[in-house]
């Protein structure tokens, strides 16, 4: 082997800690961007592959009641390649063994042959016998969720009439490969369910024979889907269209990209900080790698080895550490990124996950990792190259030290001489110093995000479903209904009070944008469902005009005061201009609010409702939802307290592990941090200590020095690291938040503390790991080499 | 190991440096310090030179002019038919790695490198190098090649330094100061190792050295004196390095 190899092996070998820590670093760097980008790949090759197979469409569009005959008027519009009609109907799930209510979508599929579109995809049992007319599929999420199995049954309540169905098969569907139920933010897989039917049993249930009511398009490639919408809406205008649109509004659809959107974030910002901090680590383990060697790379250049061999051979021993995170790095993304791909899993319902791991996402992690390490060491190579040889054989001049701040005013003598060592060597070197301060503060800062976000969840959680939403079920009309349905709630047992609510479908329009979403009437003396201003305190409905979420708001563009356009998607779908009135908080979901009269008045009708609210007795509310399913008018019973354990138990599965991961990765920055600088400040105060320990001192009094220096940064680095956790959960937010929910900006003092453990448990190790360095000090060795 | 006993142990005539009007001056801030003043100076093929001078007298500047280290401020250095006053860095160190072996006062061996492989550094990239084993052979070490430097004592890592820089089989030999931190019988081992090749090898030989004995064993001795050749004088006999002492 080259001789100047085995240097470099030895010299690798020497910084062995080091340079294990700093590829501990880079580890997580490569690993998190590894993960982020593969899981996005693999989605996204999942989701195509599944849409083709299954013959996903493009534009959706449901409506009241047309006849069949309209299909062929809806294929003559330019630009659409296939049709697909369809009945489809909202019902009341009966699920043997299962109390609570289950909302259920019922489909319907030809009655022969498969769909032009929106196939389903079978993974267990057989599809429909077209001669029966109680076989029904039912989604796998569901399926899974409650242990059905082809052969088993279950009621629903099509049009009021219960309706017993065997489900022969368990499909997934490029429809609901995020299983939303309408109006939901969160999946809830146990209470609300996909089914399929046959068309001609299920169109003889809901009066649909020879008609449809939902319509799926299949566009052909350049055509304009804007086009196609437009003429659609058109034609299904005088039969109660409630506006046709394209993918992007699609639920699950739309959801998958937001869930893209997050993952290419993810794969951007985690990586960037750890890279910094490794890139960061490197420039200073190499910078007094240089320093010390700066007499053998003058022999090398006195002997004819160029300015590029020496820089090569620090640019090698940089790569070769950063090869280290590589492997580490590769390694664990991809196990984390199987893991989050079966997370995924559980929630995206796809048939199969294309996880495979790109060579070129390979190489461009090490190019990257390369790039960040290389560029953290530039100056310090640098110095290595340009070190004129003449210069280099002149041994370096002692560091000028002098009396700091602290003494000059007077202050010396209250500092014993060890720690006037201290001081002073902090203050001859003050950027190095901040640097590391910067360095653990990072630390710090990064562990802050890892416990952030539970914080902010339960915060959520309270304010959601504690202070905004306060009833105890809610229950949903199949149409508008008479607001006396509210009294014939009322009497029902165990209801102690019902609210009605009036919801309609809405296009909000500002100039170019708009946002499709629904208008919740409130009651105005409501108690059970309240709106919130900036400071999260109640506040009464105004008596015109909406109220917009910040969010809503934000996307819209608009400010209180301006009027927007409302096109309502329902009847003769009227179009309005209402003023904002207020923007109010809301971290879940985008909506929009009203005063229920002034939104009946907008809509010309009556004293309506679409829905109530209700306050019941915890020990009623079976009997209530029994006693309410079976009612042709309603078409959906939901219990609040079902929806707050639903929530936290998905926000329990997936922040668990992402905390995990964060401080899995945030430690191994912290104990990076750390243990560098102080093994650093062991190797350039090594030889002062040594002759400290000849001259008397004992090792309690050299470790004080050593380790006071280290306790000094890592306590200094603490406000500053608070300050940047601050600063990067209020980053996260802004690009976390989605029509989904808002993440608060919610840090509790146990953040905080949490932090502070975890780093200063990392000093304590590395600090332990120096001390025992230091006790072993061989002082003749020490003394004897030459520095 | 060949040898030419034409030219063995002294200068041949052939022309090896000629430095006219060398000047070097240090900036540093304000002070401008003048190592060199314009120091004219020829050396010949074979010949063993000693450069004296009290401390701070430009010694080591006129030896890391002569060997590529440095450039001088003004004047000219030829090396042969070349001008390395003109050469560029990556000219220089081409030349250095052709024609240069330096022996340091503080050796600057690598730490991480043993004996042999400190000396393997140098030969892989030399043109016809002895091999390293050699090289320590010659200067007594054969049994510590696999030695690293901070398990020799002083002397002996100046022996490796000394193998390093002739191991390359330079044309020239610089050595600054190579005795400075060795008592009189290391010292003694270490210049006959440097006779050796000066006689065997038939390299020119620069040796800077505080001590007035060792001038004894020159061909030619200078004297510098605040960055000007204060005094030039020929050995009209020189000593063997065994029969040295100080
Ligand atoms: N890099 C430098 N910057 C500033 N001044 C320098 C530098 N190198 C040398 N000098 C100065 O130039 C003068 C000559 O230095 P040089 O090292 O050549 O002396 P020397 O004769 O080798 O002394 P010594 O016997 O102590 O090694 C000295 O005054 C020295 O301080
Ligand atoms: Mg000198």
């Amino acid at each position: 082997m080259r001789a100047l190899d085995l240097k470099l092996f030895r010299d690798l070998w020497h910084l062995r800690g080091q340079a294990l820590a700093i590829a501990l670093v880079l580890t997580g760097g490569v690993a998190t961007f590894v993960m982020s980008r593969s899981t996005l790949d693999a989605l996204h090759d999942t989701r195509a592959a599944f849409y083709l197979e299954t013959r996903f469409a493009d534009v959706f569009a449901s409506l009241k009641r047309a006849p069949e005959s309209l299909r062929g008027r809806i294929a003559a519009i330019p630009g659409v390649a296939a049709v697909e009609t369809r009945v489809v109907t909202q019902v009341n799930v009966d699920l043997p063994g299962f109390p609570e209510p289950v909302k259920g979508r019922l489909v319907s599929v030809p009655d022969a042959g498969a769909p032009l579109l929106d196939d389903v995809y079978l993974r267990r049992g057989r599809l429909i016998d077209p001669a029966r007319d109680d076989e029904a599929l039912v989604s796998e999420a569901f399926a899974e969720a409650h242990g059905l199995e082809p052969g088993d049954t279950l009621s629903v309540v099509i049009n009021g009439r219960y309706k017993r169905l065997t489900l022969v098969g368990v499909v997934l569907s490029p429809e609901v490969v995020y299983q939303l139920a309408p109006g939901a933010v969160i999946p809830d897989f146990r209470r609300y369910s996909v089914l399929w039917m046959a068309r001609r049993p299920l169109a003889t249930a809901n009066d649909m024979d020879g008609a449809f009511n939902d319509v799926a398009l299949g566009i052909a490639a350049g055509a304009s889907a804007r086009a196609v919408i437009d003429r659609l809406d058109e034609l299904l205008a005088p039969y109660g269209g409630l506006g046709a649109y394209t993918r992007e509004d699609q639920v699950s659809h739309r959801y998958l990209n937001e869930e893209f959107r997050q993952l290419e974030q993810m794969a951007v910002m985690y990586p960037v900080m750890f890279l910094g901090v490794a890139a960061f680590l490197l420039n200073v383990v190499v910078s007094r790698l240089v320093g010390t060697q700066r007499e053998q790379i003058a022999m090398l250049k006195a002997f004819g080895y160029g300015n590029g061999a020496v820089t090569l051979h620090y640019v090698k021993l940089i790569l070769a550490i950063t090869l280290l995170g590589d492997f580490g790095g590769v390694a664990l993304g991809v196990w984390m990124g199987q893991g989050l791909g079966d997370l995924y899993m559980d929630y995206y319902r796809f048939p199969f996950l294309l996880y495979r791991l790109d060579p070129a996402l390979v190489l461009l992690a090490a190019l990257i990792s390369a790039a960040a390490a290389l560029s953290g060491t530039l100056f310090a190579v640098r110095t290595a190259a340009r070190l004129r040889p003449a210069e280099a054989m002149r041994p370096e001049a002692p560091p000028a030290y002098r009396a700091t701040l602290l003494e000059r005013i007077g202050l010396q003598r209250l500092l014993a001489p060890p720690s006037r060592m201290i001081l002073r060597h902090l203050e001859r070197r003050p950027f190095k110093a901040l640097l590391s301060v910067v360095g653990i503060a990072f630390s710090y800062a990064i562990l802050m995000l890892g416990s952030f976000f539970g914080d902010a969840v339960d915060f959520l959680v309270d304010v959601q479903f504690r202070q905004i939403q306060r009833e105890d079920m809610t229950v949903s009309f199949v149409d508008t209904t008479g607001r006396e349905a509210l009294f014939e709630l009322q009497s029902l047992p165990g209801v102690r009070y019902a609210e009605g609510v009036r919801g309609v479908s809405v296009r909000l329009r500002n100039g170019y944008r708009t946002y499709r979403t629904g208008i919740q009437g409130l009651e105005r003396d409501g108690r059970l469902q309240r709106v919130l201003d900036e400071s999260l305190r109640p506040i009464p409905l105004p008596e015109g005009g909406l109220l917009l979420s910040d969010y809503l708001g934000e996307l819209l563009g608009v400010e209180v005061g301006d009027r927007i356009t409302v096109e309502i998607l329902e009847g003769e779908r009227p179009v309005y201009q209402v003023p904002v009135a207020r923007v109010i908080t809301q971290f879940v979901g985008v909506a929009a609010y009203m005063d229920r009269a002034a939104l009946n008045r907008l809509l010309r009708e009556g004293d309506v409702v679409t829905g109530a609210l209700l306050a019941a007795d915890r020990h009623s509310r079976g009997a209530i939802y029994d006693e309410l399913k079976a009612r042709p008018r309603v078409a959906g019973v939901e219990v609040r307290e079902y929806a707050i354990d639903n929530f936290n138990e998905l926000m329990a599965r997936s922040i668990n592990l992402f905390s995990f991961f964060v401080v899995i990765l945030a430690g191994s920055i912290a104990f990076g941090v750390v243990y560098n600088s102080a093994r650093i400040a062991l190797a350039e105060r090594g030889r002062e200590l040594a002759s400290l320990r000849v001259l008397g001192f004992t090792r309690g009094e050299i470790s004080y020095i050593l380790l006071g220096e280290m306790t000094l940064l890592t306590l200094a680095a603490l406000p500053v690291g608070f300050l940047i956790g601050q600063g990067m959960a209020a980053y996260m937010i802004e690009t976390m938040q989605s029509e989904l929910f808002r993440i608060p900006y919610v840090l509790e003092a146990r953040t905080y503390a949490f932090a502070a453990l975890v780093v200063l448990v990392a000093s304590a190790l590395s600090a332990l790991i120096v001390r025992r360095r230091l006790d072993r000090l061989d002082l003749v060795a020490v003394l004897k080499t030459r520095e | 190991m060949h040898s030419d006993p034409k030219r063995a142990g002294s200068a041949s005539g052939e022309l090896v440096f000629e430095a006219r009007g060398l000047t070097k001056i240090y900036a540093m801030g304000e002070v401008r310090v003048h190592a060199l003043r314009g120091v004219d100076l020829e050396i010949y093929q074979g010949e063993f030179l000693v450069l004296l001078g009290p401390s701070g007298s430009g010694k080591s500047t006129l030896l890391n002019i002569l060997g590529g280290l440095d450039a001088p401020t003004a004047g000219a250095v030829r090396y042969g038919d070349h001008d390395l006053s003109a050469y560029d860095d990556t000219a220089l160190t081409r030349y250095r790695r052709e024609h240069v072996g330096f022996v340091f006062q503080f050796y600057n061996l690598i730490p991480s490198l043993t004996a042999r492989e400190n000396v393997a550094l140098v030969t892989e990239i030399a043109r016809s190098p002895l091999a390293p084993e050699e090289a320590l052979r010659l200067v007594g070490l054969e049994q510590r090649m696999d030695h690293f430097p901070a398990q020799l004592s002083g002397g002996e890592q100046q022996r490796v330094a000394i193998a390093r820089a002739i191991a390359k089989r330079p044309d020239v030999l610089l050595c600054d100061e190579p005795t400075g931190a060795l008592d009189v019988h290391t010292g003694v081992v270490v210049l006959e190792a440097i006779e050796r090749v000066n006689r065997e090898l038939g390299t020119t030989v620069v040796i800077i050295t505080h001590n007035a004995d060792i001038a004894q064993m020159a061909d030619r001795v200078i004297r510098l004196s605040d960055g000007l050749i204060s005094e030039e004088r020929r050995n009209p006999q020189r000593i063997a390095a065994h029969g040295l002492s100080w």
